[in-house]
């Protein structure tokens, strides 16, 4: 089969997808085989991957045509291919979080996601790259290479699901999952020109999920429209008793939602936005705000003035939690070791040896900000603003149903750009953080392109376990995009 | 605001995390940290004497389970993966130099 | 309350103030965490859970038996039961598998409660929380499984995440037989209440000691800790070491430094384990994958509803029913046996209940709460006792019978012969022991205690065994005139 076919054929939609497999019109098999023909022409060049699980994926193919030839129905992702970010435990196969300490590991059990999407009929076809234990906006900072964004490859895809990210914009997977503490789904779907989400924290599972910054983390998926993002949702949200963290309720379904339109929702500009932005990502925007203008919603300025000190609480809160959950990387029971005559000698020594400079720098800023002497000024003080900024928020709450920013300042920037200067890469994150600081739920859509005529994306954000409006918005936006020829529709 | 951060302070928390770090890393690390740590000054203007820490987005509580027993994981498996092993145990070479 | 002051010179006495520390391992199927066994003594690594283990992605899930063990600790300790958080300990240890052990730090569940030692002094109890133990460390090498001179350590971790209470005790202890008191008495009311089997043996029940010295009514010393002290008797000689150790310091001018020391049982020594000097710096911060605990009243009423009685209790019920002293050895021992129950049977089927305490406490020593001898025979045996059908001795004699399985005590006295003697019988036994023994009479009159004992023996023998002991002393005394 020829890249042209596969390509093409692996750009369809997961909903189209499994709806032909489903109905027999397609084999599981013959769609995994095209995109691992996908994956064979380009990987090479993304590195989206850290692993492509062909044998697993094939068998996993061929059960769910079994299942079809049997006249059961393998369930709502029949036959999908999925590619799922190197921080989530897939049982057997290795996980790695892109860091040297986990080369090698295998773990015992799967990510509750994971069981998901299994028992949904999708099928694992890799685990993809990220920054090292999901710290970074490039995903540069990986043990094994970075990935390069699939529509630029001078060009970063953002991070840290920089991998999954690519995956879908490269057509090597229809889905994939991603990972988001304070942007890490939004910001490289931006930047590839994908739809990323990040649901209400407590919305979908953590079990399994690596954590980095427990309180911050949730995962979400990836796809190339919005109707594909909820259907993946639709699978992925649900209560689940092994994550205390995890909302005991039923999530209403999104791919029902997502029809609705978006008269007489109210849309949140915020007027005392953190500035910094490109102009034409600005541009965007405001064409973002006509657009849902135009289908009948009402745009009402809105002010939030805690955002501004979003960034700080996040950079103080995230390495905080995540200074702990990385202790336990000690070369006792897993992962790396470098030997050593002592305990406390192997433990500084494996921990030298076994993360890399951003995830060091980030453990150093946490414990700073824990240990005795400096935990009230640092991260006490981080608490209280998170606090402030959901108050700001849920006040503005009061007056809007979403509201729209940019998902990142600028456009994909090259590689290697900002690795030298760790402050200007945590700005990335300046748009998106505060949705996690909430624990709301924020999205981003694809709208047009910007500078060199890269992908821009718009940020929705909605109050908690708001998905369905704000899945509303999103299809709208993306209705208009391709009509107007911005967005992915007008490719 | 704590004094600025200096080499001592960041050789100290090095040590806390238990990160080997170079003379060198332990400079690189505490220009970077600093220039951060001006950065996140910003919070320092901000009135948060009457605000309550907010540690979890959603509130619940009271989020037990039964006391019945589940599955364990299957030692051979976990073993196979650990650095070192004897007699069914983990081994790690001598403990000292923990107290700090 | 006993007096133990310490001697200094120039006329100081000081005393030791101590507050005791005691973990103890909760009585669940599970773990604190997650649902791999909470067992003692199994094959090792074989109680493992991703969680256990601290396997990336794993999460923590509270056990609502350990809460509710937690909580019988608490209400039993007459403890204000509340809305608690939990948070992250973080340090290294290769037994601590996350580098972390949840605890709860500012907000535990159980605060300002107390218990009443036998003796009727008050301890405070300033919190009881749940956390989580770690794995267990064996050394290698080396002498005598210590850590210094080891050249590996291997690492269980079925220990791990087994759920925990550890009870925090004001300095209010002020002698090691209190201390040992406290000990004793918080044991016997977790084995009560079922929270934990509390063995010290084991390691199911740990007890770290605070120690300090001052001159009575003076500012509190210098402390410290003393870890490893796994009995009872150990705890009141290490205090006991301590103290004066720390008053030797004092009297030499010396500073006394904050510091965690090891008792040693063989050299009877406390040792420096290490220097408190730099304090420790744990990182405490809320655990942000666990949701506060906060037990409505409903919950800790019923709680409160389901405690059995407590030992403190129970032994004022037996002193009441016996009229022995409720801190009596024989009361303690009786109720530390849980035989108290077993008591009230016999005194329902119309038995005496002191002598059935005695009884009870002298044979039934390992026949545990319900003893195999029917209440109704042994209450049948105090009453012949009572109705002087058989003497002590007899009467011993009879009860073993019973234990060995023979049943009415009536039978078992028929059968061996025993009827009480007559009262002119027995006086004509002494007298003619008095003509046989003119030498021991004569010092019995000078009032030498012995020869009491030697005409006793004489008579009994003589009546081989049928005498009561008591009646032959009485009338002994009434021939002295
Ligand atoms: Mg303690
Ligand atoms: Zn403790």
């Amino acid at each position: 089969m020829s890249t042209a076919d596969s390509s093409s054929f692996a750009m369809s939609s997961a909903t189209q997808i499994a709806a032909q497999i489903r109905s027999g019109q397609m084999t599981a098999s013959a769609v995994l085989e095209n995109h691992l023909a996908a994956i064979t022409a380009r990987e090479s060049e993304i590195h989206a991957f850290n692993l492509v699980t062909i044998d697993q994926a094939r068998a996993q193919a061929a059960a769910v045509d079994a299942m079809v030839a049997a006249g059961q129905d393998p369930g709502p992702l029949a036959g999908v291919p999925v590619a799922i970010k190197d921080n989530m435990c897939t049982r057997g196969v290795p996980t790695t979080c892109s860091s040297r300490m986990l080369e090698g590991w295998r773990p015992p059990y799967d990510a509750t996601v994971v069981t998901k999407l299994a028992a949904a009929g999708a099928v694992m076809i890799g685990k993809t790259n990220l920054d090292e234990f999901a710290m970074g906006s490039s995903t540069e900072n990986s043990a094994f290479g970075p990935t390069r964004n699939p529509r630029d490859t001078s060009r970063v895809p953002g991070g840290s699901s920089g991998g999954s990210a690519a995956a879908v914009a490269a057509g090597f997977a229809p889905i994939s999952l991603g990972s988001d503490t304070g942007g890490s789904i939004r910001q490289p779907a931006a930047l590839c020109g994908v739809v990323g989400v990040k649901p209400t924290y407590g919305m979908v599972s953590r079990l399994g999920l690596v954590a980095f910054a427990s309180s911050l983390d949730q995962i979400g998926p990836f796809a190339n429209d919005v109707a594909d993002a909820a259907l993946v949702m639709d699978v992925i949200a649900g209560h689940d008793p092994g994550d205390s963290t995890s909302i005991p309720m039923e999530h209403p379904s999104l791919t029902a939602a997502i029809a609705q339109g978006v008269e007489g929702l109210r849309i949140g500009r915020i007027t005392d936005l953190p500035g910094g932005a490109d102009p034409e990502v600005e541009a965007r925007l405001e064409e973002a705000f006509a657009a849902l203008a135009a289908a009948g919603a009402q745009i009402v300025d809105v002010q939030v003035p805690a955002l501004t000190y979003g960034l700080t609480a996040y950079y103080l809160i995230a390495p905080a939690e995540a200074s702990s959950n990385l202790a336990r990387y000690d070369g006792v029971r897993y992962g790396m070791r470098v030997p050593a005559s002592d305990t406390n000698s192997m433990y500084m020594a494996t921990r030298h040896e076994g993360f890399g400079p951003e995830v060091k720098r980030r453990i150093m800023l946490g414990t700073y900000a824990l240990s005795a002497g400096y935990f009230d000024a640092y991260y006490g003080k981080a608490l209280k603003v998170r606090r402030l900024i959901a108050d700001d928020f849920d006040r503005a709450y009061q007056q809007v149903d979403v509201m729209l920013t940019p998902t990142a300042p600028s456009v994909a920037f090259a590689l290697g750009a900002k690795t030298d200067d760790p402050l200007a890469m945590y700005l990335c994150d300046t748009y998106t953080i505060p949705s996690n600081l909430a624990g709301h739920p924020a999205m981003s859509v694809p709208f047009g392109t910007g500078a060199d005529d890269l992908p821009v994306g718009v940020q929705i954000m909605a109050a908690t376990l708001n998905e369905p409006v704000m899945f509303r918005v999103a299809a709208a936006l993306e209705a208009a995009a391709g009509s107007n020829g911005n967005g992915r529709g007008g490719q | 605001m704590p004094e600025r951060i200096d080499v001592h302070v960041v050789a100290k928390v090095s040590r806390l995390a238990r990160l080997d770090l170079t003379p060198s890393e332990i400079e690189v690390t505490t220009e970077q940290l600093a220039k951060m740590l001006d950065h996140f000054a910003d919070i320092d203007a901000v009135d948060l004497d009457a605000v309550v820490p907010m540690t979890q987005p959603y509130p619940l509580i009271n989020v037990l389970r039964e006391d019945v027993e589940q599955p364990c994981l299957d030692r051979d498996e976990v073993l196979a993966v650990a650095p070192d092993v004897e007699d069914h145990r983990f081994r790690v070479p001598p403990i000292i130099g923990l107290e700090d | 309350m006993s007096e133990f002051l310490i001697d200094g010179s120039e006329g100081g006495r000081f005393e030791m103030v101590v507050g005791l520390e005691v973990h103890v391992e909760l009585a669940t199927a599970t773990k604190l965490f997650s649902g791999s066994p909470n067992r003692f003594g199994d094959e090792p690594n074989t109680n493992i859970d991703p969680v256990t283990l601290g396997l990336p992605g794993a999460l923590p899930v509270l056990n609502r038996q350990a809460v509710e063990f937690a909580m019988r600790i608490g209400l039993a300790l007459n403890c204000t039961v509340q809305a608690c958080t939990f948070h992250r300990k973080n340090y290294f240890y290769p037994d601590m598998p996350k580098a972390y052990q949840i605890s709860q730090y500012d907000v535990p569940l159980n605060v300002d409660g107390w218990l009443d030692l036998p003796d009727g002094t008050r301890i405070g109890v300033e919190r009881a929380h749940l956390e989580e133990d770690t794995g267990k460390s064996t050394h290698m090498g080396g002498s005598g499984g210590r850590i210094h001179g080891s050249e590996s350590s291997l690492i269980d971790f079925n220990r791990a995440g087994v759920p925990l209470v550890e009870i925090v005790g004001r300095p209010d202890i002020r002698t090691p037989e209190q201390a040992r008191q406290y000990v004793t008495e918080l044991r016997a009311i977790l084995v009560a209440i079922g929270a934990s089997d509390a063995k010290m043996e084991e390691g199911s029940m740990r007890v770290d000691a605070n120690v300090s010295v001052r001159l009575p009514g003076g500012e509190l010393g210098t402390r410290c800790e003393i870890k490893n002290l796994n009995s009872v008797r150990s705890l009141g000689r290490a205090v006991e070491y301590e103290a004066r150790r720390q008053v030797a310091l004092i009297e030499a001018g010396e500073r006394i430094r904050q510091e965690t020391r090891h008792w040693d049982e063989t050299d009877g020594r406390t040792h420096t384990l290490r220097s408190k000097e730099d304090a420790d710096d744990y990182r405490y911060f809320l655990e942000p994958d666990l949701v506060p605990l906060a037990p409505d009243q409903a919950w800790i009423d019923a709680v409160r509803a389901a405690l059995p009685a407590l030992p403190a209790e129970r032994r004022a019920s037996v002193a009441g029913m016996t009229g022995v002293a409720a801190d009596s050895e024989a009361v303690m021992v009786l109720v530390d046996r849980g035989q108290d129950h077993y008591l009230c049977q016999v005194a329902d089927a119309g038995g005496d209940p002191a002598r059935a305490l005695i009884h009870i406490k002298e044979a039934f020593a390992d026949q545990g709460e319900q003893p195999l001898v029917e209440a109704g025979h042994l209450a049948t045996l105090t009453q012949m006792e009572l109705r002087g059908d058989l003497t002590a001795t007899q009467a011993k004699q009879v009860l073993a019978e019973m234990v060995s399985g023979a049943g009415d005590p009536v039978a078992i006295a028929a059968a061996k012969g025993f009827e009480a003697m007559d009262s002119s019988a027995l006086e004509a036994l002494v007298d003619q022991t008095i003509a046989d023994l003119p030498d021991v009479w004569a010092k019995f009159c000078a009032g030498e205690g012995k020869a009491a004992g030697a005409l006793v023996g004489a008579v009994m023998k003589a009546s081989k065994g049928q005498a009561d002991g008591k009646a032959v002393t009485a009338l002994l005394h009434s021939r002295k005139g």
